[in-house]
């Protein structure tokens, strides 16, 4: 098999060494084609088919394509459309590719994993008849193309017999001519694509890099970037810095670079220092002299529109700049710098909308995205008129010198501006959730329906159907994870078990479902949906703890005293049958009727007293309980309008479930933590510094109360000291703002932190994990396969035990649930939108903070908080308040605001922005001469028609 | 993206060979007529010489003579341009001496030592050239040597090394595969015999991958078995055909 050797020398950067490494060259390597005629080694299933359609006027036979690195580099959008087929990826432009770029690195692997493509990686360095030498001068890049045309021509000599040609695409003229005159066929992309009938096609090239340098009559308008080894170089010497550009979301001309090793960031002011660095690039930046630095100005800029014009671009670059350039005051001067180079770019695509061009047939056109960092973007078009109120969605591909705006290209159209699924399919694009369907490849692990409990399960599991269990859930809940019985002992304590879906049952480590559920991280939901993090099968039938059926669940078993004293802990495997899925509300109704006797309410009512008991204990022990509001939208059944909203009730059974959910997190927490003292996953909530809870002292202190947080207990304590007869909603808002003071909690790795930093400081407990949740969560996924190896129910296996992997999953799951909340908050958003569309309303609200030039406002009704703008522009009431910094109020004549007080606002929707539809709120008492609006009459507007349908329940629970 | 891609998903290691495939091996017996045995190895890029002398009278002290079987001395060095940077000290360091010690070891599981008390044998094992599994390519070398010197031995003693990449056992690995990839396991058997004489591991491996690398290892050590047990025999068949000829003329 071995056939030949030869030597490949290379040389690294950073002392030159040479490397020789063997490389052998095979003739066993198939051309995966079906259409072969030679005796090539055969494969499963050759991807390449045997009669590849094409409809390309320039190669009318049927045809392979071999695209060259820089085409799959930039056109990787044209290769990822559904109809174009039957290509050939050579080593060579997969190894440069996997160089180069990373993201398109796992596109073009993710192409060559869907067998509908038929796309086939072809090894053309490790055999013999495509390897080529480079030859002594040559350049890496004109051996690699050499290798490329090598393997193209012996793909066309392989195929001359089965009637198949290969077509090399390549953008590179002198690549090209070398190949015709080896008697290829060799085409630019966009001949190619233009050639093709599928015209919608056209649109996704991208633009090459070097077609508005034709024009020739624009001038330069920002400086040349530094190139890689120059800026390499300049770094070492500390020259220059390297960071990750921030731009700021007020104004789009400032921006931080987060310079590693430095506690400041670093500020960057201005077009041209900005230099083409687009946010999250990470950029090499160079010091300004000190008597150049500058301050982040107080202005709000964004990106003005309608201008369109070449030359209203430019004019409207320098105004912008001469805006900016004002004297800054010495003190106020912060480290400001200006980008050298780009050092990595990181574009993806963005979502937005295109802006109305003023002449109709123009093919360029602005595209201005969702995200207000991103700069507009210029694209070609010819769908422009189609176009105009869709979401679409772009990428970038250049930002040449003597533009003002980055070239991209159209990708695809997510649909109208204002539909729900549109925006939905936005806010998830935006906020980087996956939500695509799962793969063939993820349900081919699910378990083969139907499905059944072996013999063997039955061995391995305490069987548990006898027990009187039940869950505990929000209505309309499919995903049932967790369920709990009580029961009495003869020795006068009980009995309580909680069972928790037995989901790594069915996940097994390592597979395609466990690495989408990884990926994935948690389920995400939104007002109107939910994207689940595994197969619906799994999550709403096998794992669902449903009554009247044989689950399996993981079960945490202990012996309870009467007192609440846990006397000990069992954890198992076992089946369970559920006697009946209760809502929070059914519940609470069965534990209050009197007349109620049967096994379960007795069971629910045990439970109920001891999770009473086992609440005091926690909140005597210093855990705070806080408040948030979380509202429920009523959604018309036929459009799917919300119509109207609620905030939600908190029951006894809510915070009963709450309690043993905890009760259980903290034993598996202790458990795994005792068996895997390294490489446990568990959950820390770090206390907050001191000086974030400034705000919160301030509120207090201007009712009179101190509030002490020093430590979680005396903060709990003084809490629950502060309340007013006269205002009963000042206490509830008083732990909003303490929320607000608070850190993220966090997933991490044990053996990553030292114990002390284990604590929990919500909970107050000093080690916590998530177990109860494993359907919505991958944590808990983790949690139990820990647990399982520890009590000997299942093998571990070496990604579990290592605690850089683990470390690295919790990063992963931080980033997920953090981008799963803020989807969920911008969903709500969305629906409050929707909602206030069609009325303006007055709503009771308290003021929750006091600004300089605004109000924040909560409206309590819909647990909504907006902002009054003391400084309107068109009042022009600036001069009506008065802001006592010491007091924290605003005062207009003679009416004072201070934080908490009562107030009446009147709530519409600011259309002036199509993109960012924002929520306008207006004063309306206390009356406010010259600035607050009169009350609208609200019987006429207020549409209360009881609303049938209603979104996915969300499982959040504070837990 | 940094790093290599130690097994591609087409299946190619970096060198172009498959996860079961081995190196090539090349190697010549008999090549100083000074030592009583002598053999020069090449396992791709690694390559190694080993001589053998005696046995004979114990050298040094008469009391480390064992009087009931062979004693066998061993030397381990890595030549000072084997490596991609110049070695400073070619024996005598750490890794040398455990070299030393693991080779002794080897090789006193596999030479009758029985037959030759109070004397002394001496295995010189010097690497050219490194390339990954100077285990390996000592212990197949010196293997080689022994034979040509005509010790009696219970069997052939090969060795191999393996390693587990993105979850495929691969076998025989080179130095970048070493330097790069998680755990190293390199065995020596007799192949015959199916005996494991030596087994270390260098790093923390699942023991559910344990198994599977061992297998394809021993695997890869019965293959390096056949080419060399075939071109000894085919050299001897070739070389008694000579004598007979030298006899009869």
């Amino acid at each position: 098999m071995l056939t030949s050797k030869v030597f490949i020398k290379k040389t690294r950067l950073g002392g030159v060494m040479k490397i020789v490494r063997e490389h052998y060259l095979r003739d066993d390597i198939s051309c995966g084609s079906l259409a072969c005629t030679e005796d090539c080694e055969p494969m499963d299933k050759e991807p390449l088919e045997e009669n590849p359609i094409s409809d390309s006027k320039l190669v009318p036979e049927p045809h392979y394509l071999v695209p060259d690195t820089n085409v799959v580099l930039h056109q990787i959008d044209i290769l990822e459309d559904p109809s174009v087929k039957n290509v050939i990826i050579l080593q060579t432009v997969l190894d440069e590719i996997r160089h180069r770029s990373a993201p398109v690195y796992k596109r073009v692997k993710d192409i060559l994993g869907n067998s509908q493509k038929h796309f086939y990686t072809y090894c053309n360095e490790f055999n013999m008849h495509t390897y080529v030498e480079r030859k002594p001068g040559e350049s890496a890049n004109d051996r690699n193309d050499r290798a490329i045309r090598q393997a193209v021509a012996w793909y066309a000599k392989h195929l001359n017999k089965g009637g198949v040609q290969v077509v090399l695409l390549s953008n590179d003229a002198d690549n090209r001519k070398k190949a015709v005159a080896e008697n290829l066929i060799a085409y630019t992309i966009h001949d190619y694509v233009r050639s093709l009938s599928n015209l919608s096609l056209i649109d996704l090239l991208a633009n090459p890099l070097n077609q508005s340098t034709l024009d020739g009559t624009n001038k330069v308008l920002f400086a040349e970037h530094l190139g890689l080894v120059e800026i390499q170089k300049g770094i070492r010497s500390g020259k220059y810095l390297q960071g990750t550009l921030l731009i700021s979301r007020e104004n789009y001309l400032e921006a931080n670079v987060s310079v590693k090793d430095r506690d400041h960031m670093v500020f960057v002011q201005g077009l041209h220092s900005l230099n083409r660095a687009v946010n999250d690039d990470i950029v090499a930046i160079e010091m300004l002299p000190e008597s150049e630095w500058s301050c982040p100005s107080s202005l709000v800029l964004t990106e003005d529109n309608g201008k369109d014009d070449e030359d209203e671009e430019n004019r409207a670059l320098l105004d912008n700049e001469s805006l900016i350039k004002n004297k800054v005051p010495k003190e106020l001067r912060q480290p400001t710098g200006r980008v050298v180079g780009i050092i990595k770019r990181n574009w993806r695509q963005y979502c937005g909308i295109l802006q109305p061009s003023i002449l109709k047939e123009r093919t360029r056109h602005l595209f201005v995205p969702a995200e207000k960092r991103i700069p507009k973007i210029r694209i070609d078009t010819r769908q422009a008129e189609t176009l105009a109120s869709k979401r679409i969605i772009v990428a970038i591909d250049s930002w040449p010198r003597n533009s003002r705006y980055p070239l991209g290209h159209f990708v695809r159209c997510l649909g109208g501006v204002g539909d729900k699924d549109t925006e939905n399919e936005v806010l998830l694009l935006e906020h980087d959730v996956p939500h695509s369907n799962f793969s063939e490849a993820v349900l081919s692990f699910l378990p083969k329906m139907p499905w059944t409990i072996s013999e063997d399960d039955l061995k391995r599991r305490r069987d548990l159907r006898h027990l009187d269990i039940c869950s505990v859930d929000p209505p309309g809940c499919t995903d049932i994870d967790d369920a709990l019985h009580c029961r009495p002992l003869k020795n006068g304590n009980f009995e309580v078990g909680v069972h928790i879906a037995d989901v790594s049952h069915f996940i097994r480590p390592g597979n395609a479902l466990d690495q989408e559920a990884a990926n994935r991280g948690t389920t995400v939901y939104l007002t109107d949906k939910r994207i689940d993090m595994v197969p619906d099968l799994l999550s709403s039938n096998l794992c669902s703890l449903r009554s009247g059926v044989n689950r399996f669940a993981f079960s945490v078993l202990w012996e309870i005293t009467p007192a609440a004293d846990i006397i000990s802990t069992d954890f198992t495997k076992s089946i369970i049958d559920s006697k009946a899925s209760l809502t929070y509300a059914e519940a609470q109704l069965k534990i209050d009727d009197p007349n109620s006797n049967d096994s379960l309410t007795q069971s629910l009512r045990g439970l109920n007293t001891l999770a009473k008991i086992l609440k005091k204990k926690r909140l005597d022990n210093g855990a705070l309980s806080l408040a948030s509001t979380e509202v429920r939208f009523h959604v018309d059944s036929e459009t799917n309008d919300p119509i109207d909203v609620q905030t939600k009730v908190l029951r006894d059974t809510n915070s009963m479930v709450e309690e043993f959910m905890l009760l259980a997190n903290i034993a598996v927490a202790e458990k795994i933590l005792n068996e895997f003292p390294d490489n446990a996953l568990l959950r820390r909530h770090p206390p907050p510094p001191a000086t974030n809870f400034d705000p919160l002292i301030k509120a207090a202190a201007s009712k009179g109360f101190k509030i002490d947080v020093t430590s979680g207990k005396g903060l709990a304590d003084s809490l629950d000291r502060a309340v007013v007869p006269e205002n009963p909603y000042f206490n509830t808002m008083l732990r909003i703002v303490t929320t607000r003071c608070m850190m993220q909690a966090v997933y991490f790795c044990s053996g990553m932190l030292q114990p002390a930093d284990y604590l929990h400081y919500g909970l107050a407990t000093p080690i916590y994990t998530h177990f109860t949740s494993p359907i919505r969560r991958y944590s808990d996924i983790i949690a139990h396969r820990l647990l399982a190896v520890s009590i000997g129910a299942d093998a571990s296996y070496s990604e579990l035990l290592d605690k850089t992997k683990i470390q690295s999953l919790c990063n992963n799951l931080n980033y997920r649930h953090k981008m799963a909340q803020y989807a969920g908050r911008a969903s709500v958003n969305l629906h409050t939108h929707l909602f206030f569309k069609t009325r303006i309303q007055d709503e009771e609200g308290h003021v929750l903070f006091v600004r300089k030039n605004a109000l924040q406002v909560l409206i309590s009704k819909y647990g909504l908080e907006g902002t009054v703008f003391l400084n309107d522009d068109n009042q022009k009431s600036s001069s009506l308040f008065v802001y006592d910094e010491e007091m924290n109020t605003q005062s207009a004549g003679d009416v004072t605001i201070h934080v908490f007080d009562p107030v009446i606002v009147q709530l519409s929707i600011d259309r002036s922005n199509v993109q960012h539809m924002k929520l306008s709120l207006k004063l309306v008492r206390p009356v406010i001469p010259g600035f607050s609006v009169p009350s609208v009459n609200e019987l006429s507007t207020k549409g209360t028609t009881p609303a049938p349908a209603s979104g996915p329940v969300k499982k959040k629970r504070k837990v | 993206m940094a790093g290599m891609e130690l097994l591609s998903d087409q299946g190619f290691r970096t060198d172009g060979r498959k996860p079961n495939e081995l190196r090539r091996i090349r190697f010549k017996k008999g090549v100083f007529k000074q030592a009583d045995g002598s053999a020069y190895l090449e396992q791709g890029n690694t390559k190694v010489l080993a001589a053998v002398y005696g046995p004979h009278e114990i050298r040094g002290g008469k009391g480390k003579a064992l009087h009931d079987q062979l004693l066998i001395n061993c030397q381990y060095s890595m030549a000072t341009f084997s490596t991609q940077d110049r070695k400073r000290r070619p024996r005598g360091d750490r890794k040398s001496l455990e070299m030393t010690a693991h080779l002794k070891q080897t090789f006193n599981a596999v030479i009758l030592t029985e037959l030759y008390p109070k004397v002394q044998l001496d295995i010189y094992v010097e690497v050219l050239q490194s390339d990954g599994g100077n285990y390996c390519a000592s212990v197949n070398a010196a293997t080689l040597a022994l034979i040509d010197a005509g010790i009696p031995m219970k069997d052939y003693v090969i060795a191999c090394s393996g390693s587990y990449i993105r979850d495929t056992p691969v076998v025989d690995i080179n130095n970048l595969e070493e330097s790069s990839a998680g755990a190293e396991i390199i065995m020596a058997i007799l192949p015959r015999c199916e005996q494991i004489v030596f087994i270390e591991m260098n790093s923390r491996l699942h023991e559910d991958h344990l198994s599977p690398v061992m297998d394809q290892v021993m695997t890869g050590c019965k293959d390096i078995f056949n080419i060399l047990n075939q071109q000894v025999r085919d050299e001897l068949c070739k070389k008694s055909a000579q004598d007979r000829i030298v006899d009869s003329g």
